[in-house]
């Protein structure tokens, strides 16, 4: 076991550094940096002053140069700074990851908790017109373009509330911040739900068709015991992985939502950062998520071994 | 809506030229407006953007400036501002100011002349200290330096007589900049005189400025401070103001269309149309064959249908004109008869068919058509006008497909001639020749982006900047337009029109109607609520 802990930790190191090398390098692969764009804001090119700016950023430096002043400053902790802002990058990413964090868990309840309880009823209700309905509302999800329904949520508010519910200053209180989040949440949430919704039902109802959920009926036991004791229990197991992916993909609509509701987050942040080629965040920014998913692959790993006796790594 | 057109005529403009009437002034308040984008960075010298320059020019003050009240910029509207007062010497090339007593900068310390000669020996380049960028230094091709008697009296000394040079040194885009702050602590956390303090910079978020208790002059700034809430979503920013959550909208942010949205949500906003101050126009890389053919060039002019393209991009609102802007907005455009008689302005059949003769000439026609490129960036306002450009020069035999340019590489690309045919937008700081023909025209200016140089012209530009008649020197200068134009330097396809619209509550702000870079000290401004 320890054997096997030691490899899987080189193993984890070598993975980050392969992920450092292939972030640092698609990074430099995509045309212009932060010196095209700065002079590109300004309406010219001088030669001579975008030199002395590549200089200064370190950008002239062999590729190889700027590779290891980048591993070598995240080994003694320091992430430089924002070619942008010209702050520490770490004063620039912190404050983001939080809110990104927040709208996503939100955005994952909201999936859930709309998505698993109106699958059931849409499979215990089948072919009937609350089926149908609900057939209809998740495909409606599936095919609606998260931008176009946050702007029709904002278009809606407007026109019935005289309000809108975007982000313009930090919200002062907890609740405050969760009336803020929620709508777009609920906006990024609603394809993720639609689709669990729609596994859900058929989940269902391939686990309701088994044997041991006629017999259950035939043993006299109610509706929602066979229902949500019996079936649901057996048919959430494929849903749950679906949840676990539609995690990872919620950051894609995030991007969107987050520009769409103004909201500060580390989503909308990165791809500005790229569009503006700010090497030191983006490349901190995206290896910080490597690291996170390594370390969290790592951490599994160890934990299968914990819990379940059957493995045996050697 | 209360829309009110600055096409309505000479009355319109000379109304709008009174200057705003003195209500009782409430001070206090926050003025909310939305940005667009994050800036650059906040320091102005740096930078060439209404991004950078409308959020912080109430940070700084200049020596002069536009009557912020006078939405028509020009030499008679020019007023002191760290300047008491100023002087031209007999010969006119020596201009001196003689400076405000006890300023002080954000940071508590003196103004002095000091401060002055440090500002434009790091534009002239002859500073220790040094910029990343020095968008402007071609504004100064006549400066020959800055010196001081005292602390407060400092001479401009220029190679010869330039009238204009006061508008230059008006301009929202001439801060004077403390000597004792280094230029990237001006990008990043800037220290004026003006009446805004900057607190902070967001990115992707806000700006934040406050009132400066201690300005120089009386009674101002009436707010307290200035909020910026930076939007990227232009379809989020506008529902915003909409729904009341701003103030003022970012400058000629709002399209003709969105304005009609405005329009019908928000009956009780103000929206003025007022020219954008930036120009779309053709460049044509002059080297590439057949391009370096000045026949095909004034073939590409000819078949350019321009009121097609007002009425398709903007029903009808953009302007036609030549370099300079149009009158009524601008004041030293070429009238519309004038420019009636400029190649490509006339009737469009028989330009057409002369266009379609000078590429048979130049060996194409309807079996021999010339494949080619049109370069732009990847933005909508680029876009959109390159494929109607595209479109009508089919018309001449020109297959042209669309190239779209990431905005990052779009000036390098142009800077190195790596394209054929280019859509380009053009924005000009101040309505006036001295800027846009040597910035835009004038042999070796990094801006003249086709390398355009004819030195006849480039003489003329020299004798209209040092004519102090201006009534002369409109008619030169709009003989200038009329050359440019004949010589395809860069031919101009529209003059942008869009709008800004803010709540009645906001007083004491006047749209400028010909820079969009001009008016944004807000000192005057106040809130109504």
């Amino acid at each position: 076991m320890g054997s096997y802990i030691v490899r899987r930790f080189f193993l984890m190191l070598i993975t980050l550094i392969g992920m450092s090398i292939v972030i640092f390098a698609l990074l430099r692969l995509v045309p212009g940096n932060i010196a095209d764009i700065l002079f590109d804001s300004a309406g010219f090119v001088d030669p001579s002053e975008k030199a002395a700016l590549e200089e200064e950023l370190g950008l002239s430096d062999p590729i190889y140069v700027q590779y290891w002043d980048w591993i070598w400053g995240m080994m003694h902790g320091d992430l430089g700074y924002s070619y942008v802002s010209e702050r520490p990058t770490i004063d620039e990413i912190a404050p983001r990851i939080p809110i990104t964090a927040k709208l996503a868990v939100l955005a994952l309840f909201f999936s859930v908790v709309m998505g698993v309880p109106l699958g059931v009823i849409s499979a215990v209700k089948q072919n009937t017109p609350i089926d149908y309905a609900l057939r209809v509302l998740s495909l409606s999800g599936l095919s609606l373009p998260s931008f176009w329904l946050a702007l029709l949520i904002l278009m809606a508010f407007v026109h019935w509330f005289g309000t809108i519910p975007i982000y313009t200053s930090p919200p002062d209180t907890l609740w405050d911040e969760l009336l803020l989040y929620s709508i777009p949440a609920a906006a990024v949430g609603f394809r993720s739900s639609a689709l669990i919704m729609r596994l859900t039902r058929s989940s269902m109802l391939e686990v309701m068709r088994q044997d041991y959920i006629r017999t259950a009926r035939a043993k006299g036991a109610s509706d929602s015991t066979v229902n949500y004791s019996h079936a649901l229990s057996n048919a959430i197991l494929p849903v749950i992985t679906i949840i676990g992916i539609e995690a990872a993909f919620l950051i894609g609509g995030l991007i969107v939502t987050e520009t769409v509701f103004n909201i500060p987050g580390v989503a909308r942040f990165i791809v500005e950062a790229i569009q503006w080629r700010d090497y030191p965040i983006v490349q901190n920014l995206v290896m910080f998520i490597a690291v996170i998913v390594v370390v969290t692959n790592f951490l599994v790993d160890l934990l299968y071994v914990a819990l379940d006796p059957r493995i045996k790594y050697e | 809506m209360q829309t009110r057109s600055w096409l309505a005529g000479a009355a319109l403009v000379a109304a709008l030229a009174m200057p705003i009437q003195a209500y009782a002034q409430k001070a206090g308040g926050t003025l909310r407006v939305y940005h667009r984008d994050t800036p650059p960075s906040a320091s102005i010298h740096e930078e060439a953007t209404t991004s950078t320059n409308m959020p912080f020019m109430s940070v700084y003050n200049n020596l002069v400036m536009f009557d912020q009240n006078i939405p028509k910029n020009g030499l008679e509207t020019i007023v002191p501002d760290l300047a008491e007062s100023w002087s031209w010497d007999d010969g006119k090339t020596k201009l001196t100011f003689k400076l405000r007593d006890g300023v002080k900068w954000h940071d508590g310390k003196p103004f002095t002349s000091a401060d002055v000669k440090c500002t434009w020996d790091m534009l002239l380049g002859v500073s220790t200290t040094k910029m990343r960028k020095n968008p402007r230094k071609d504004w100064y091709w006549n400066l020959k330096g800055v010196s001081v008697n005292g602390a407060n009296e400092a001479t401009f000394e220029l190679g010869q007589p330039q009238p204009s040079f006061l508008a230059l040194l008006a301009s929202g885009y001439s801060p004077v900049y403390p000597c004792h702050v280094a230029p990237k602590d001006m990008r990043t956390n800037p220290i004026g005189t003006g009446p805004f303090k900057f607190v902070e910079l967001k990115q992707n978020e806000s700006i934040k400025l406050v009132k400066n208790q201690d300005y120089w002059k009386e009674g101002r700034p009436y707010l307290d401070a200035i909020d910026w809430t930076i939007i990227k979503s232009r379809s989020t920013r506008i529902l915003a103001f909409i729904a009341d959550e701003f103030d003022l909208t970012f400058t000629t942010d709002v399209s003709i269309p969105l304005m009609k949205d405005v329009a019908a949500q928000a009956p009780h906003a103000i929206c003025e149309k007022v020219p954008t101050g930036v120009s779309t126009n053709l460049i044509v890389n002059r080297e590439a064959a057949p391009f370096d053919n000045e026949d095909v060039r004034k073939a590409m002019n000819l078949a350019i249908n321009r009121d097609e393209f007002i009425t398709i991009l903007s029903e009808g609102e953009y302007q036609k004109g030549g370099a300079m802007l149009p009158p009524p907005g601008g004041g030293w455009g070429m009238s519309a008869e004038m420019l009636a008689t400029v190649p490509g302005y006339g009737d469009k059949p028989t330009e057409i068919a002369q266009a379609q003769a000078l590429m048979q000439a130049a060996g194409f026609g309807p079996d021999k058509r010339l494949a080619a490129k049109v370069s732009t960036r990847n933005i909508a306002i680029y876009r959109d006008p390159a494929v109607i450009l595209i479109d009508q020069l089919k018309s001449i035999y020109i297959d042209a497909e669309l190239e779209v340019v990431e905005t990052s590489n779009w000036h390098a690309k142009v800077a190195r001639k790596d394209y054929q045919i280019g859509l380009n937008l053009t924005g000009v700081g101040v309505d006036d020749p001295d800027v846009n023909f040597f910035e835009n025209y004038g042999c070796g200016s990094q801006r003249n982006y086709t390398g355009y140089c004819n030195q006849e012209i480039q003489d003329l530009f020299v004798k209209q900047s040092g004519m102090t008649d201006q009534a002369e020197r409109l008619k030169l200068v709009q003989q200038i337009d009329k050359k440019l134009q004949e010589d395809v330097a860069r031919p101009l396809i529209f003059h942008g029109v869009n709008a800004t619209c803010y709540q009645p509550r906001l007083k004491g702000f006047s749209q400028m109607v010909n820079s969009s870079y001009n008016g944004w000290r807000f000192e005057d401004a106040w809130l109504d609520n």
